[in-house]
C-alpha cells in the first residue's frame, strides 16, 4: 500500500513528508522498520528520515494506546484552564502527557491548537470533540470509554 | 464563464430564502452536519424546496454560538441551532415569514465595526461549489488580468493599494512580487503559506474552509504577475477540513481549465499542489517553509539570499500568506486606489483576527486596519466574559506581546503594535482576565517557544531554555532580586542574535509582561505571592513546575 504512494511520487526525495503522512495514516504510527523501509526506497540515509520524522510533532514514533485523549493546550484553552483538566486526567488515570497507561488502553497527548478556540477549552477523545470542557465531564467520558460504553454524543 | 455566473445567479434568485449552515471546523464538532440534514428534511417536509435553498457554507464568524445558521435575505443569524430548532426555523421563518426571535444572535454590535473584505464570501457561499464563487464575482479579476492588464500593471496596482504581507511582518507585497518578476531563473514558484502554527489563531484555516477559490485566484494572479508556473499551498495537517476543501477546489478549478495549461485559452500555465505540514511552528518562517516543501526538517537558513532570488531548489520563489493572496482579486477588480482608502495610510485594508480567551463573543472577525484594541474587545467582543476584570490582551500569538488596559486605545497597525512590544503576527487576540497570573502566562509562551525552537541557532535553543529555568525558579518561590535584570538582558540578546523570526520574537511576551506587569514579578520574587493563585501551589492542581 505504502509502496503505491512512493511510486506515485516518483521516488522523489522531496516527497518524504507526504510519504510519512501516508504511512502514519495506514499504520497509525511510524516504527523504525517503517522508517528504514521509506529510507531505502527514497535512497535517503535512515538518519535523515528519522530526523525528519522526529522533528515534526505530528508524526508518532510510538504506538498509541487503544483510546486516545488529545487535549488542546493552545493559548485560548490555556487561559480557560486546560492545564487543570490535563493534570486531572494525569492523576486520575495515572499516566503522563505524551505517554500511555501501563496497560496500553489510554494515551494522553497534548496538541498546540485544534482551532476550536471559541469553544475553549477543547479536548478530543478518540474522534469526539468536547468543547467548553470541564475536568469532571472529560474524566467521566474517558471512564465510560474504558468501560466499553460508547458515550452519548451531545 | 459569464454565462455560468448568470445561470447560477438566476438559479439563486429563484429562491426566496437561502439558509446558510456553517459547517466549518468551529461548528462541525457540535453537530453542524446533523443540523444541515435537519434543514434539508424540514424543507421537504413543509414542501418549500422551490422557495428555500439550504447551503453548506464556511464560517459565519460567531464560533462561540455554533452551530450557527444565517438566513438570507435580512441576514438573520441563529445561534446554537439543533435539529429540532432547524425544523422550527423552517416552519416559522420560511413558511410563516416570522423570524424566531428568541433564537437569534444579537448581531448588531458584533458586525457593525467589522469590514468584511477577505471574508466577504465566508458563510455566504458553498465552498465546495466553484459556481457559487463565480456567481459572487469570482475569477473575474483573473480574467481582467489576462485580458486587459500586463504583469507590470498588476504589480503597479498592488503598489497603489499599499497591501502589505498579512503573515505578520508586513512587507510590502508589490515589492516581493517585483523581485520575483525581475528574477531571470526559471522555473519560478509560489508558496501560499497556510501553516498557521500559532495556538489560538484560526483565521487562515477559516478562510480556506469558507472561500478556497479566493486563495487560488490570488495565486493565479500572482503567477501571472511574476511568471511562476508552479504553486504549492503549504497547509497544516491538523486542518483536515481545510485540506479537503482546498483539494476539491483545486480539482474543480482544473476541470474548468482555471488551473493547468493554457488557462482560459490564453498562453498562461499554472498548477497548484498541496503540501501538508506536520506540526512545526517554525515551518511558517519563510526559509523554513522552503526546507519543509523540499521534504526536509523545517529549519530556517540565513538570508540573503532571499527566497525571491533563491528559494525552492534554488529558484526564485514568492512566499505569501493566504490572507494576503485573498486580498489580491479584490484589489484587481476594484483598483488599488479603492483599497488604499480602507484602513489607515501606510497600513491599508483589513485584517482577520481570531478573537478568543475571556471575551463574551469570541469568534473570527475582520476589521479595518487602525481600529483600536478597545473597539475590538469591547464593541465587537462584548467585553470580558463573566464578572471578572480585564487584565491583559495578547496580540500576535505566542511570540506577540501582552498589553495592559492603558494600551487599549492603541490602533491596530504594524508600526504601533511593534512599538508597544507586540506584533501583528498572524492575527490572534486573546483576552486575559484577572484569573490569570502574568508570570505564569509568560512562562506558558516561553514553554511553547522552547518546544518549537528548531535547535539550529544557539541564542534561541539555549537562551530560551535559560529563560524557562528562571521562570520555574521564580514560580517555585526561589526567585532572586537579580532575576528581573537577567531576564531583560538575556531576552534582548535572544532578540538580537537569533537567526529567524521565532527567536527574534519569542522574548516578546517576557519583555512586555516585565514592562507592563512588573509589579506581579516583584510580588512573586519578594513576597512569594501570586494574586491569581496559580504559582507556589502544592495541592496538585497547579501545573508541573
Amino acid at each position: 500500500m505504502l509502496h503505491q504512494t512512493i511510486v506515485a511520487h516518483g521516488y522523489q526525495k522531496s516527497s518524504l513528508l507526504e510519504i510519512l503522512h501516508r504511512a502514519q495514516e495506514l499504520y497509525g504510527y511510524l516504527d523504525s522498520d517503517l522508517l528504514s523501509y521509506v529510507a531505502e526506497n527514497l535512497n535517503l540515509p535512515p538518519s535523515h528520515v528519522y530526523g525528519v520524522a522526529a522533528f515534526y510533532n505530528f508524526f508518532r514514533l510510538r504506538k498509541p494506546g487503544e483510546h486516545v485523549v488529545t487535549s488542546c493546550l493552545g493559548t485560548a484553552c490555556y487561559v480557560k484552564g486546560a492545564e487543570e483538566i490535563i493534570s486531572a486526567i494525569e492523576r486520575e488515570f495515572k499516566l503522563e502527557r505524551g505517554k500511555s497507561t501501563a496497560d496500553g488502553r489510554l494515551s494522553l497527548f497534548i496538541t498546540r491548537c485544534i482551532g476550536a478556540c471559541a469553544m475553549a477549552p477543547a479536548v478530543v477523545i478518540d474522534d469526539e470533540v468536547i468543547g467548553k470542557a470541564t475536568k469532571e465531564a472529560v474524566i467521566q467520558r474517558i471512564k465510560q470509554l474504558l468501560e466499553g460504553n460508547k458515550p452519548e454524543t451531545s | 464563464m459569464i454565462h455560468l455566473a448568470e445561470t447560477e445567479l438566476d438559479a439563486q434568485r429563484s429562491y426566496k430564502y437561502r439558509i446558510n449552515v456553517c459547517c466549518s471546523s468551529g461548528c462541525l464538532p457540535f453537530g453542524a452536519l446533523k443540523v444541515l440534514k435537519a434543514f434539508e428534511d424540514a424543507v421537504k417536509e413543509f414542501g418549500v424546496q422551490k422557495e428555500c435553498k439550504v447551503a453548506r457554507t464556511g464560517c459565519i464568524g460567531t464560533c462561540s454560538v455554533g452551530p450557527a445558521v444565517l438566513v438570507e435575505p435580512g441576514d438573520y443569524l441563529y445561534q446554537n441551532v439543533t435539529p429540532e430548532k432547524a425544523r422550527l426555523i423552517i416552519r416559522d421563518h420560511v413558511v410563516l415569514g416570522l423570524p424566531v426571535k428568541d433564537m437569534l444572535y444579537g448581531t448588531e454590535s458584533y458586525f457593525r465595526k467589522q469590514h468584511r473584505l477577505v471574508m466577504r464570501n465566508a458563510g455566504k457561499i458553498d465552498p465546495y461549489r466553484i459556481e457559487d464563487y463565480i456567481a459572487a464575482g469570482g475569477y473575474s479579476a483573473l480574467v481582467k488580468c489576462l485580458m486587459k492588464l500586463s504583469p507590470k500593471e498588476v504589480i503597479d496596482e498592488l503598489y497603489v493599494s499599499g497591501l502589505r504581507g498579512r503573515g505578520g511582518a508586513g512587507f510590502p507585497t508589490w515589492q516581493k512580487w517585483n523581485f520575483v518578476a525581475r528574477a531571470h531563473r526559471m522555473p519560478k514558484y509560489i508558496i501560499a503559506n497556510l501553516d498557521e502554527g500559532d495556538p489560538g489563531v484560526f483565521a487562515n484555516r477559516t478562510l480556506a474552509e469558507a472561500d478556497p477559490h479566493a486563495i487560488l485566484e490570488g495565486m493565479l494572479i500572482a503567477a501571472y504577475a511574476t511568471g511562476a508556473e508552479k504553486g504549492y499551498i503549504y497547509i497544516r495537517a491538523e486542518y483536515p477540513l481545510a485540506v479537503e476543501t482546498l483539494k476539491k477546489a483545486i480539482e474543480k478549478a482544473r476541470a474548468m481549465n482555471l488551473l493547468g495549461e493554457k488557462i482560459l485559452e490564453m498562453p498562461f500555465n499554472f498548477d497548484v499542489e498541496l503540501r501538508l505540514g506536520a506540526g512545526a511552528f517554525v515551518a511558517g518562517e519563510e526559509t523554513a517553509i522552503l526546507a519543509s516543501v523540499e521534504g526536509k526538517r523545517a529549519m530556517p537558513r540565513p538570508r540573503p539570499p532571499y527566497p525571491a532570488a533563491s528559494g525552492l531548489w534554488g529558484n526564485p520563489t514568492l512566499i505569501q500568506n493566504v490572507e494576503t493572496l485573498a486580498n489580491v482579486p479584490q484589489i484587481v477588480s476594484h483598483g488599488g486606489l479603492w483599497f488604499s482608502k480602507i484602513g489607515v495610510p501606510n497600513c491599508t485594508g483589513t485584517k482577520c483576527f481570531s478573537l478568543t480567551g475571556k471575551v463574551k463573543n469570541p469568534g473570527l472577525i475582520e476589521v479595518p486596519m487602525g481600529i483600536t484594541l478597545r473597539e475590538v474587545i469591547y464593541d465587537i467582543g462584548g467585553g470580558v466574559a463573566g464578572d471578572r476584570a480585564f487584565k491583559a490582551v495578547l496580540v500576535g500569538g505566542p511570540s506577540g506581546g501582552c498589553l495592559p488596559d492603558t494600551m487599549l486605545d492603541l490602533p491596530i497597525d504594524y508600526e504601533s503594535l511593534t512599538k508597544a512590544g507586540a506584533i501583528m503576527g498572524s492575527g490572534g487576540i486573546v483576552v486575559i482576565d484577572d484569573n490569570s497570573c502574568m508570570v505564569d502566562t509568560a512562562k506558558f509562551f516561553v514553554d511553547f517557544c522552547v518546544d518549537e525552537s528548531c535547535g539550529k541557532c544557539t541564542p534561541c535553543r539555549v537562551g530560551l531554555r535559560k529563560v524557562q529555568e528562571t521562570y520555574k525558579r521564580i514560580m517555585r518561590g526561589e526567585g532572586r532580586a537579580e532575576d528581573l535584570d537577567f531576564l531583560r538582558k538575556l531576552c534582548s540578546y535572544i532578540k538580537e542574535a537569533s537567526l529567524c523570526g521565532l527567536g527574534q520574537t519569542a522574548p516578546n511576551p517576557v519583555l512586555t509582561t516585565l514592562r507592563y506587569f512588573g509589579k506581579e514579578y516583584q510580588e512573586h520574587i519578594f513576597e512569594k505571592k501570586c494574586t491569581a493563585n496559580k504559582c507556589f501551589r502544592h495541592d496538585g492542581e497547579a501545573r508541573n513546575i
